[in-house]
């Protein structure tokens, strides 16, 4: 593993794995508790006909990316807020369609495209430096935002309709909830690929809930499970030559199901016993 | 003295969803430190009132005025108990900073609680007798401890206004004795409009009801009229069939 660390591109994952922890942790948090887990899967797969249209028209594919992916939050933002009981349907239909998009516009763009399986399965060994400067900003601007607002978020998180009663602006928020779902999916995309982001929103929050009754524990928490769970994959995939974003999801499944038979065996005390014990 | 604004005035109110007619013609006004229960049957509009009055939902005629003002203007000064507490039990909130929700207001956006949020959490959770809870997740509160932390988030926004949906629909007997008799006392300085239903419990704490089934009769004084019987429940016997005490029904005037 460490003389791994003498290769430069060992070095920029790591630091891409950091990052994009960092946005799981704390977008992925806010999605697991609001319930919007496939919003963000609606999203990523969207995602695609923004690549489809970098190719077709020459812009850089994580700029195309980004483009589709904060405009499908922001289609499934506005919907969801108006017609909460079709959500799921504009999901579907969202997702579909950005990626029958990209598919018909790498179809439209001349030669043969062989990175594209990079963008579904993510490519943290291809990142390079420059990405990471794209990231660190991305981050920074998710950081701050849930900071500021952070008793806000968990006031709309938890009851909508006594945050709304409260003045807080609801629907201001949630969209601002969605386009940073938008931003973190760009991200993800570089290392695990489109098709497993949601394993790495969902799964570290999901671990890091069984341990807290804080919000912002949860957060933190998640965010060094992702640490974590990158760290493996990325060492497993090294060592046996084995695709990168799969090797991650892989990692991070097995501590999902590793948690889930710790609970069964262990009933429900988990969250107590940490709790008590940090009181 | 002058006379204090109304708490509550509404005037020619209709509210539909989407085609289905919910309320109509609902008109009433309730002066500052009342203590109203509303009753009727389920789906007889009941809550629909309530989140008008809220400012939840918005009206298809006539006007509602919370303290002289636009439901949403109005909103800081309204507290707000919801009927089901059941939302979200496994979500990652403990009971203080549960209750500390009731201290957002739009004025203080994207700022921190300050010690006087703390402490005025503290004080509440004391009162309602939920203070060495606060630590422990809401999940794992029983449905009347959980409801008596909905009441104090409610009484952490400082309202002027409290409304209650239904507050003793999950819990035991005796929470239900002590919360009224906790209401009661808080009555003293804020007006409370109350969902219940719970008839026989209007006599003896109420001081004015209204009974809501697609229209609204309101009675200034703690009595259920006839009128109201016919109207909530169609058929009295059904009434006191549930064991509602006949000294809650008034002599028959007419």
């Amino acid at each position: 593993m460490w003389e791994a660390l003498h290769f430069e591109f060992m070095r920029n994952a790591l630091m891409a794995g950091v990052l994009v922890s960092v946005a799981c942790g704390v977008v992925g948090t806010l999605v697991v508790v609001n319930r919007i887990v496939f919003v963000s899967g609606g999203i990523a797969h969207a995602a695609y006909g923004g690549i489809g249209l970098a190719l077709f028209t020459g812009l850089p594919p994580t700029l195309g990316a980004g483009i589709f992916s904060v405009g499908a939050s922001l289609i499934m933002g506005a919907v969801s807020l108006r017609s909460r009981h079709r959500t799921d349907t504009v999901i579907g239909v969202v997702w579909a369609v950005g990626m029958a998009i990209g598919v018909v516009l790498v179809d439209l763009s001349p030669g043969y495209h062989v990175d594209l399986m990079s963008y579904l399965f993510g490519s943290i060994l291809a990142v390079p430096k420059s990405d990471l400067w794209f990231m660190l900003p991305l981050d920074l601007v998710i950081v701050f935002t849930v900071l500021i607002f952070f008793k806000e978020f968990l006031a709309i998180s938890y009851d909508e309709e006594f945050a709304l009663v409260r003045g807080i602006p609801v629907n201001a928020l949630y969209m601002a909830l969605f386009c940073m779902i938008g931003f973190s999916v760009v991200m993800i995309i570089r290392i695990v690929g489109l098709i497993l982001v949601i394993a790495l929103l969902s799964i570290p929050p999901y671990i890091a809930e069984k341990f807290t009754s804080s919000l912002g524990t949860m957060m933190v928490l998640s965010t060094l499970f992702g640490i974590l769970f990158t760290i493996l994959g990325l060492w497993i995939s090294f060592s046996f030559n084995l695709t990168s974003g799969a090797a991650i999801i892989l990692v991070a499944g097995a501590a999902f199901f590793l948690s889930l038979a710790v609970e069964r065996i262990g009933g429900s005390g988990l969250r107590q016993n940490v709790e008590e014990y940090t009181r | 003295m002058s006379k204090l604004t109304p708490a509550i005035e509404i005037e020619d109110l209709w509210f539909s969803y989407d085609k289905t007619p919910v309320l109509k013609e609902v008109s009433f006004t309730l002066e500052q430190g009342n203590y109203m229960a509303i009753l009727g049957p389920n789906g007889g509009g009941k809550t629909t009132l309530l989140r008008l009055m809220l400012g939840i939902l918005k009206p298809d005629r006539g006007t509602i005025r919370v303290l002289g003002l636009m439901p949403k203007e109005a909103r800081d000064r309204l507290g707000y108990v919801p009927q089901s507490t059941e939302i979200n039990l496994s979500f990652p909130i403990s009971v203080f900073d549960l209750v500390l929700t009731g201290r957002l207001s739009r004025s203080r956006i994207g700022r921190r609680y300050t010690s006087t949020d703390r402490g005025k959490v503290e004080t509440i959770l004391e009162k309602v007798g939920m203070l060495k809870y606060r630590h422990w997740p809401i999940g794992q509160l029983s449905g009347g401890q959980r409801q008596r932390i909905f009441i104090a988030r409610a009484l952490a926004t400082e309202p002027s206004i409290l409304f209650l949906d239904e507050p003793t629909a999950s819990v035991d007997p005796e929470f239900e004795v002590g919360l009224y008799e906790f209401l009661e006392e808080l009555n003293r300085e804020v007006t409370i409009v109350i969902i219940t239903h719970d008839v026989g419990v209007i006599s003896r704490h109420v001081k004015s009801v209204a009974c809501v089934n697609r229209t609204l009769i309101f009675h200034g004084a703690a009595k259920i009229t006839q009128e109201m019987v016919d109207m909530a429940y169609h058929c009295p016997v059904d009434l006191v069939a549930h064991g509602i005490p006949h000294r809650v029904l008034p002599e028959h005037e007419e």
